[in-house]
């Protein structure tokens, strides 16, 4: 396929950072229970025009009971919906500005791929010749122009999720909801869908809204993420704060991989933090805004990534240094994930990128090395 | 894989078959006997059929109960996939074990008190008795055939195609005749056809619920045989068996024909990846 030029760059985008900026969707205080399993608990969420928002959690977290809500099939036990400011209590999905793209493509399997993305536009009861021309440049937008008349079990899975995905755009609706989307592609295809959703999302400046348990895929689609569990969300914040200042354990261990040592704090000035490790025995210097005091427990979790190993004790100032036998060594191809032993019951995780083809590895199983990092790249954890 | 078949096998086969099908062969043998005589052959004739078109009171029941049966078969559709749907859908709700079990209930009910009850019911209500009472009684015990043939193609219908049509801006009873009804379209059928076989062959009901110039051909049949065996009765149950087979085999024909159609079309996607 010849390469098409690359659209604009990404301008900078954070409506929610602007204290004046009204909610184009607004979830208040709403619970959901099925009998007695409370799927959603009190929450609250706002996003705003244009956002590309993820639901990121487990399974039974809740984030897909809270999309249905929003479409209309399930209704609020407790609190309300606003879409552009406008309560939707009582109003029927089919009644509503939102379409979503189901996870199983519910595609209409005695209908062809026309018909299919015409369904919603028959609804409306918009002129033929109209519905002709937004289907064509529906099958344009998704590269399906040569599929029309096939029933959806003559396509392959991607080209289905695509029709599924035109289907539910045809409608130009206010707010496109995604439930989980790419789950049925496999990886190579679901990272090319990603990028995919990014653009169109740019092109149409829709609002989008997608589930997910995918963090990876969360990460990279999504504005800002609201990871969920047990029908709260614990936080929700774009990918890099969520990655890089998760609030909880839960969301740290959530997204990527993470260290985390417990420990207790034994000073504290300003941002300038002293833990102490029973693990390692040691104490720790952390640069980090904690509300934790001295005598609090806590735990500090750092990035694998952002750990070094060497031969030498490192003499930087401000670096964290303890010393660990390499456990084992998980090779990546671009990178390598090297477990070092620094206690009896604590492994720790570094992550070392391969920048030169592997000849000989400079570290390697059982060697004795120093694991160290610096103050300001761990992150306390109070719960 | 074809094996050679055993000695036992090959017994299991010819005893069953025979246990099933004899009376029928001999039935068909002697609707083209010459001789008036059932159990006697003299000959290969076909004058029997000729005569069946002269007689005009077989006729006339064959008419009725081909009316019956496509009336009753249809209202029966209607109301067992209403039942059906109500079934596999509503969930729990208050009397849905009793309601379920009510479906089935005329499945094991004897036919003999099925007939009555639905007679002392047309007295009750000072009903005259006739083609209507018979028709109310037939889709009356065949629409839980209807329910149980729908409701089990409704068990693997996945219900996020009406949530994505209603999602599309189609109301619920709209959704149900554009996207459910063409998916459940099968069972409906055959639920229809079941219920119109069932109609068609039903003696006992029809005998306590029937009134004058409403004979059906099953009662024609058997109160005739009750005077004699003609070979005439041979000839028309031959005719019934005839037409039951074509329907079969054209029925499995069709089904057979829209899986292979399928798979070349699975095939051909499959080759333009």
């Amino acid at each position: 396929m010849a390469k098409k030029p690359l659209g604009p760059v990404r301008r900078a985008f954070s409506p929610w950072d602007d204290p004046s900026e009204q909610p184009f969707i607004e979830f208040r205080n709403i619970t959901k229970r099925f009998g007695n399993f409370v799927a959603v608990d009190n929450l609250s969420l706002k996003i705003y025009k244009r956002e590309f928002h993820a639901l990121l959690g487990g399974s039974g977290c809740g984030k897909t009971t809270l999309m249905r809500m929003l479409a209309g099939f399930e209704a609020p036990s407790e609190g309300q919906i606003f879409l552009e400011g406008r309560d939707l209590a009582g109003v029927p999905p089919y009644k509503r500005p939102v379409n979503m793209m189901f996870q199983s493509y519910a595609l209409f399997p005695h209908m062809n791929v026309e018909k299919n993305i015409a369904f919603g536009l028959e609804m409306d009861g918009l002129p033929s010749k109209e519905i002709k021309s937004r289907v064509m440049e529906m099958l344009s937008l998704v590269k399906l122009e040569g599929f029309a008349k096939r029933k959806p079990h003559q396509l392959s899975g991607g080209q289905r999720q695509r029709v599924a995905l035109a289907r539910s755009l045809a409608k130009r609706p206010k707010v496109l909801l995604l439930d989980e989307p790419l789950a049925a592609l496999d990886k190579k295809l679901r990272e090319e869908t990603q990028l995919e959703l990014i653009n169109l999302q740019e092109q149409l400046r829709m609002t989008f809204l997608i589930v997910t348990h995918d963090q990876e895929e969360a990460m990279t689609v999504a504005d800002r993420i609201s990871v969920m569990d047990k029908g709260k969300i614990l936080q929700n914040a774009t990918p890099g704060e969520i990655y890089e200042q998760p609030n909880s354990r839960f969301v740290a261990e959530f997204i990527g991989d993470i260290n985390v040592l417990d420990g207790q704090v034994t000073n504290k000035e300003l941002e300038d933090v002293k833990m102490f490790s029973s693990v390692l025995g040691s104490h720790l210097d952390v640069c980090y805004p904690t509300a934790a005091n001295v005598g609090d427990h806590a735990a500090l979790a750092i990035r694998p990534e952002k750990m070094r190993i060497s031969f030498d004790k490192p003499e930087r100032l401000g670096t964290n240094a303890i010393q660990g036998e390499v456990w084992d060594i998980a090779y990546m191809g671009d990178v390598s994930i090297y477990h070092i032993k620094v206690a009896e019951t604590e492994t720790l995780r570094a992550i070392v990128a391969n920048t030169a083809r592997l000849v000989e590895r400079p570290i390697t199983w059982e060697d004795q090395v120093w694991l160290s990092w610096d103050s300001d790249a761990g992150v306390i954890l109070t719960r | 894989m074809p094996s050679k078949p055993s000695w036992f096998n090959l017994t299991s086969l010819v005893l069953g078959f025979s246990f099933l099908y004899l009376p029928i062969v001999i039935l068909i043998v002697f609707s083209f006997n010459e001789s008036r005589l059932v159990t006697v052959w003299a000959g290969f004739s076909t004058k029997w059929y000729a005569a069946l078109l002269q007689n005009e009171q077989l006729l006339e029941a064959a008419w009725v109960t081909f009316r019956i049966g496509l009336t009753s078969a249809t209202l029966a559709t209607v109301l067992g996939t209403l039942a059906a749907l109500v079934l596999a859908r509503q969930g729990r709700f208050f009397g849905r074990t009793l309601f379920s079990g009510m479906i089935y209930a005329p499945l094991v009910m004897p036919e003999v008190i099925l007939g009555l009850s639905l007679l002392l019911l047309f007295v009750a209500i000072d009903q005259n008795r006739g083609f209507w009472t018979i028709m109310i009684a037939h889709t009356t015990f065949s629409m839980c055939y209807v329910a149980i043939v729908v409701q089990s193609r409704l068990s693997g219908f996945d219900r996020s195609l009406e949530e994505a049509a209603m999602d599309l801006g189609c109301p619920p009873v709209r959704t149900f005749f554009r996207i459910t009804l063409p998916q459940i379209l099968p069972g409906v059928l055959a639920g229809w056809m079941l219920a119109f076989t069932l109609s068609l062959d039903d003696l006992v009901i029809a005998s306590f619920n029937s009134g004058p110039g409403s004979t059906t051909l099953p009662m024609k049949i058997y109160s005739q045989v009750r005077l004699g065996v003609t070979p005439e009765i041979n000839a028309i149950c031959t005719i019934l068996v005839v037409i039951v087979t074509i329907g079969v085999i054209l029925a499995s024909l069709l089904t057979k024909r829209q899986r292979f159609k399928r798979m070349e079309e699975e095939r051909l996607a499959a080759a333009h990846l």
